[in-house]
């Protein structure tokens, strides 16, 4: 697994949001079964403890769901994968105006920037 | 869930230097406590007091409610920073003389981790380079089925790759059954393997927390924060 962590924030929430990401872009699809808690832990090399918030609480959320002695699961519910998107999308982008308002950009100019890029960002996707 | 190790305004002093200063400290049962402080902040002597090797001055330390003893050496697994492994002994002879002291010694468990490693029971002692004694003394530690496991510089002058080796180790055999403290000061390496840490300055705890919510309070890696504590 390819993750790189920021020690500057907590690291269960960067599994969680890996994991998120994942579904989303259906490299994980419902019902796969994810590595089991010491795999993972090994492979990131983290507590294990860490681990197993990170699972719990995609498991509270309704993400994944867990078989006593089978192991943890991609949830199936309706809609999962467009409400993640929706989720991640809505972080990135707030993340983003709040950062141009911080540059002194108003409403209007932030909205051109946009308008201006995405055309030049796509000559090169 | 209930405290392995509860330390008490422990002091300790050296003829008229102290070392440790009312020192405060708790370690729940399945969690993984890094204390970090640079060298000569009492790191060693808090846990040599754990191991029950020295004598606090004033103070007290419990070990699954009981003072250091016979007992609690019984559950307590030290990985001391020191030489202690016998020049002439050869691997086999090191795993034999762990298995002849520690009732709790499992030798298949020490045999697999030696593989692990990469270590070869007939190899000597006196061959290893200091990446593989430090190898070899994890294999040993960890081969016994303690409740608390002391380790004390665990990384220390070891290069990246049997770092990462010695990490994995560590990871793998964690139950939640047992506790762990683990002191270094290369935080940067290791602080993702923490529950709690507890900074250690001059003989004092000062700051403990759960390194996940001092990472979402600070806004800032358990590295930096050390960086900042010990500028």
């Amino acid at each position: 697994m390819d993750l790189q962590f920021d020690d500057k924030m907590p690291i269960y929430l960067q599994i969680m949001d890996h994991i998120k990401m994942d579904i989303a872009t259906e490299k994980l699809k419902a019902n796969d079964k994810l590595p089991s808690v010491r795999e993972m832990a090994t492979i990131l090399k983290v507590n294990p403890n860490t681990l197993q918030r990170a699972y719990q609480e995609l498991e509270r959320l309704g993400i994944v769901y867990t078989q006593r002695g089978m192991g943890t699961f991609v949830g199936e519910r309706k809609h999962m994968i467009d409400d993640l998107k929706q989720e991640m999308a809505k972080e990135v982008i707030d993340s983003f105006i709040l950062r141009m308002k911080r540059l002194g950009f108003s409403e209007e100019e932030i909205i051109a920037s946009i308008s201006k890029n995405i055309t030049e960002v796509n000559k090169h996707v | 869930m209930y405290n392995v190790l509860e330390a008490e305004n422990l002091s300790k002093s050296y003829l008229n230097k102290r070392a440790l200063q009312g020192a405060n400290l708790t370690i729940q049962q399945g969690k993984i406590l890094g204390l970090l402080g640079p060298n000569g902040s009492g790191k060693t002597t808090f846990l040599k007091i754990a191991a029950g090797i020295l004598h606090p001055s004033s103070g007290k330390l419990l070990i699954d409610g009981q003072k250091p003893g016979v007992y609690t050496k019984s559950i307590v697994s030290y990985l001391p920073d020191t030489e202690y492994l016998f020049k002439w002994m050869k691997i086999k002879d090191a795993v034999q003389y762990f298995k002849d002291f520690y009732s709790d010694f499992d030798e298949k468990k020490s045999f697999a981790l030696l593989e692990f490693m990469k270590l070869d029971a007939n190899s000597s002692v006196k061959s290893l380079s200091k990446g593989m004694k430090e190898k070899l003394k994890l294999t040993l530690v960890l081969s016994r089925k303690a409740k608390l496991y002391i380790l004390d510089e665990p990384l220390g002058g070891v290069d990246p790759t049997a770092r990462e080796k010695i990490l994995d180790a560590i990871i793998n055999n964690f139950s939640e059954n047992s506790s762990m403290i683990i002191t270094t000061h290369l935080v940067n390496d290791i602080e993702r393997i923490f529950d709690e840490v507890a900074f250690i300055s001059d003989g004092e705890i000062v700051l403990q927390g759960n390194a996940e919510e001092l990472r979402s309070n600070k806004n800032k890696s358990i590295d930096e924060l050390y960086r900042e504590v010990f500028q």
